[in-house]
C-alpha cells in the first residue's frame, strides 16, 4: 500500500485532513500517528489567529458545516512547538498554509518548507471561511496560478494546491496551477452551505455560513477528481466523506493516488488506522497487487471501452 | 480517554424529555472525576453524523456502571432515547478536565447551583464532596415541576432547595433570585447551566471562589478541531482562548469571557 507521491513517502496511501488532526496531539493519544501515511496539519498563517466566533459548527444530513475560521497558533508557534511534537514520530507532513495576502503565503512557504519533517506543503485557496484570502485566491485561474508560481519560487519542497469545490469549473484552475508549478493537487474543500434555525430563525453558525463536509460531499468530490485527474498529469490527493475502506478505493478508481480522511475523525478517533487494516484487506480480498493500479482505472476503462468500439 | 462500545443496563424517561440511561463498560473504571463528560454516537449510522457530549451524572465504580441524563432535543438525542437495554452504545471519554475536590478542606461547606440539563454532573460531584466530609448545598432551577428531577437523590446528600420560573414546585424564580434573597453562606460555589444562568451567577452573586462548567457546540470533543473554543476574560490580544471540550469543560472563576 505505499505510495510514491511528489514529497511524500507513505507507508500507506492514507492520511487525515487539514483541520480536521490539529497537530496530532489528541490523536496520539489514542494511537501511534505513525502508522499513518502522512499528517496534513492544521492551516498555519504567519500570525496567530482567534478564528471566528462561535457556534461554529452546526449539523446537516449525513455532513457538517463548520465556520472555525483558520484559528491556528502562528507560524512561529507550529515552528517551535508543534512541528518538533510531530518529529517525534516517523511521519512525512503536509503542511497547509493559509495567508490574507501573497506575501504572507510566501513568508509561510519559505519558512515553513524548511521545517526537516515538512515535505510538501498543501497550499489552501479554498477556505471558504475567511473574510480575506482563502477561497478568494482560488476562484480565479489565472490569481491561483500567480499565487502557485510565487510560493513555488520560495518553497523548498512540493507544493500541492487545495482547491474550492466552490467553482464553476474545477478543471479551469487544476490546469492553471498544474501549469504554474503545482506539484500536486488536494481536492475538494468544503462546499460553501448555510443551515437556519427554527427557533430563533437565524442561522445556525455565528459566521452564517460554513463549509460543508463529510460523507454528504462525497459523490461531487469523486465526480471532480473523476474530471480533473483526466485533464492534469500531477497526482491528486482526494479527500471529501471518506469514512471507510470501500470509500478509499472509490476515490482511487476516480483518479486520487492517496486520500486524505476528514470530518471522520471527529466521529471516530480511530478512523484512520481503522481504515488502513481493512483496506489491506479488501485488497487482498480483490486480489489487487498494488493500490496504486487502481488510480484512475474507471475512466481509463472508459477510454479503452469506447476506443475498442 | 477511549473508546469503547460499552453496553446499556438501564433506561427510562424521568422527567418530561429528561431520560436516565446506565451504561456498563471497562472505560467507566477511569471515571473518577466528577465534571467530566461523554462523547456519545446516538446511532450506528454516520446520520446523525456527530457525536453528542453528555455529562457523567453518577459513576459506581464497583459495578463498571455509569449513569447519564440527557434531554431529547435534536435527533441525535431523540434517536438515543430509542436504545434499548442490552444494545451497545459506542462511547468516547471520559473526557475534558472535571470539577476540582481539593480545594475545600474537610468540614468546608459548598454550594452547588444548577439549572436545568446543567444540573446532572453536579450529582456525582456532590456525592464526592460528602465522601470527603464536605458540607453541600444545593440550589436546582428548573423551568416548570414537569422538567424537575433527581430532587430527592440531592436531598439524600445535603440540603436541597427547587426553584422553577413559573411557581410550580419550590421557590418561584430563578436559582440566583433564590440565592441573593436567602443568601446561604459558602466557601466555594459549583455551577452547571445555561451560560446566561451562569452570566447572572457572576454578575449578582459575584462569588469570590468558584467553578463555572461550561458548554458550546462540539466537533471532535478532544480538542482537535476547534469548534468549541471560547475568548478568555480581559486578553487584551483577543487571540487567547480555551477550548471548552479540552481545557475545561470546567473553568475557575474569571478564566472564561461569559
Amino acid at each position: 500500500m505505499d505510495m510514491q507521491l511528489p514529497g511524500l513517502t507513505m507507508k500507506n496511501p492514507i492520511m487525515p485532513a487539514s483541520g480536521c488532526f490539529g497537530f496530532g496531539r489528541e490523536f496520539a493519544k489514542f494511537y501511534d500517528i505513525s502508522q499513518l501515511g502522512a499528517i496534513a496539519i492544521k492551516a498555519t498563517t504567519e500570525e496567530p489567529r482567534f478564528g471566528n466566533p462561535t457556534p461554529r459548527v452546526a449539523e446537516t444530513p449525513g455532513g457538517m458545516l463548520n465556520a472555525i475560521g483558520l484559528q491556528n497558533p502562528g507560524l512561529e508557534k507550529v515552528l517551535s512547538d508543534e512541528l518538533p511534537f510531530l518529529a517525534g514520530y516517523d511521519v512525512p507532513i503536509l503542511a497547509n498554509i493559509a495567508g490574507t495576502k501573497t506575501e504572507d503565503y510566501v513568508k509561510v512557504a519559505e519558512m515553513v518548507s524548511k521545517a526537516k519533517n515538512v515535505t510538501a506543503i498543501e497550499l489552501n485557496i479554498s477556505c471558504p471561511n475567511v473574510k480575506e484570502g482563502g477561497i478568494s485566491f482560488g476562484t480565479d485561474p489565472s490569481v491561483a496560478a500567480a499565487l502557485t508560481r510565487a510560493v513555488k519560487d520560495v518553497s523548498e519542497v512540493p507544493i500541492y494546491v487545495k482547491l474550492s469545490p466552490n467553482v464553476t469549473d474545477i478543471t479551469e484552475i487544476a490546469k492553471a496551477v498544474e501549469q504554474a508549478g503545482a506539484d500536486g493537487l488536494a481536492m475538494i474543500n468544503t462546499l460553501l452551505g448555510m443551515r437556519i434555525d427554527l427557533k430563533s430563525e437565524k442561522p445556525i453558525i455565528a459566521n452564517r455560513t460554513g463549509g460543508l463536509s463529510g460523507p454528504a460531499i462525497k459523490p461531487v468530490a469523486i465526480r471532480m477528481i473523476y474530471e480533473v485527474s483526466q485533464r492534469v498529469s500531477i497526482p491528486i490527493i482526494g479527500m471529501g466523506g471518506i469514512t471507510c475502506a470501500d470509500d478509499v478505493l472509490e476515490y482511487f478508481l476516480a483518479g486520487a493516488s492517496a486520500v486524505a480522511v476528514g470530518t471522520a475523525n471527529f466521529v471516530n478517533p480511530l478512523v484512520c488506522p481503522e481504515i488502513i487494516a481493512d483496506l489491506e484487506e479488501k485488497l487482498s480480498e480483490k486480489k489487487i497487487d498494488h493500490i496504486s493500479e487502481l488510480v484512475g482505472r474507471s475512466w481509463k476503462s472508459c477510454y479503452s471501452l469506447s476506443s475498442s468500439r | 480517554m477511549r473508546k469503547e462500545l460499552t453496553t446499556i443496563v438501564h433506561h427510562e424517561r424521568i422527567a418530561d424529555q429528561i431520560y436516565e440511561l446506565t451504561f456498563t463498560g471497562e472505560l467507566v473504571t477511569h471515571m473518577s472525576e466528577p465534571g467530566q463528560f461523554l462523547h456519545i454516537r446516538t446511532g450506528e449510522q454516520y446520520m446523525p453524523l456527530l457525536r453528542r457530549p453528555i455529562s457523567i451524572c453518577d459513576v459506581d465504580l464497583g459495578k463498571k456502571e455509569c449513569t447519564i441524563l440527557y434531554r431529547t432535543e435534536g435527533e441525535g438525542t431523540r434517536l438515543l432515547s430509542k436504545r434499548r437495554v442490552g444494545d451497545r452504545l459506542d462511547v468516547l471519554g471520559p473526557l475534558g478536565n472535571g470539577f476540582p475536590l481539593d480545594t475545600l478542606e474537610q468540614g468546608g461547606t459548598a454550594l452547588l447551583i444548577g439549572g436545568g440539563i446543567g444540573v446532572p454532573p453536579l450529582y456525582y460531584l456532590s456525592r464526592k464532596l460528602v465522601e470527603r466530609n464536605i458540607h453541600v448545598k444545593h440550589v436546582l432551577g428548573f423551568a416548570s415541576q414537569k422538567d424537575a428531577f433527581y430532587i430527592d437523590k440531592f436531598e439524600m446528600l445535603g440540603e436541597t432547595v427547587v426553584t422553577t420560573i413559573d411557581g410550580s414546585l419550590g421557590f418561584q424564580g430563578f436559582v440566583t433570585d433564590y440565592v441573593l434573597d436567602e443568601n446561604p453562606s459558602y466557601d466555594l460555589l459549583y455551577t452547571c447551566g445555561p451560560t446566561l444562568m451562569m452570566k447572572a451567577i457572576e454578575e449578582q452573586l459575584n462569588p469570590e471562589r468558584a467553578y463555572y462548567s461550561f458548554e458550546e457546540r462540539m466537533g471532535c470533543g478532544i480538542g482537535a478541531c476547534f469548534a468549541c473554543v471560547c475568548p478568555v476574560k480581559d486578553d487584551p490580544t483577543g487571540n487567547e482562548y480555551r477550548k471548552i471540550c479540552s481545557d475545561g469543560p470546567v473553568f475557575p472563576q474569571g478564566v472564561i469571557q461569559l
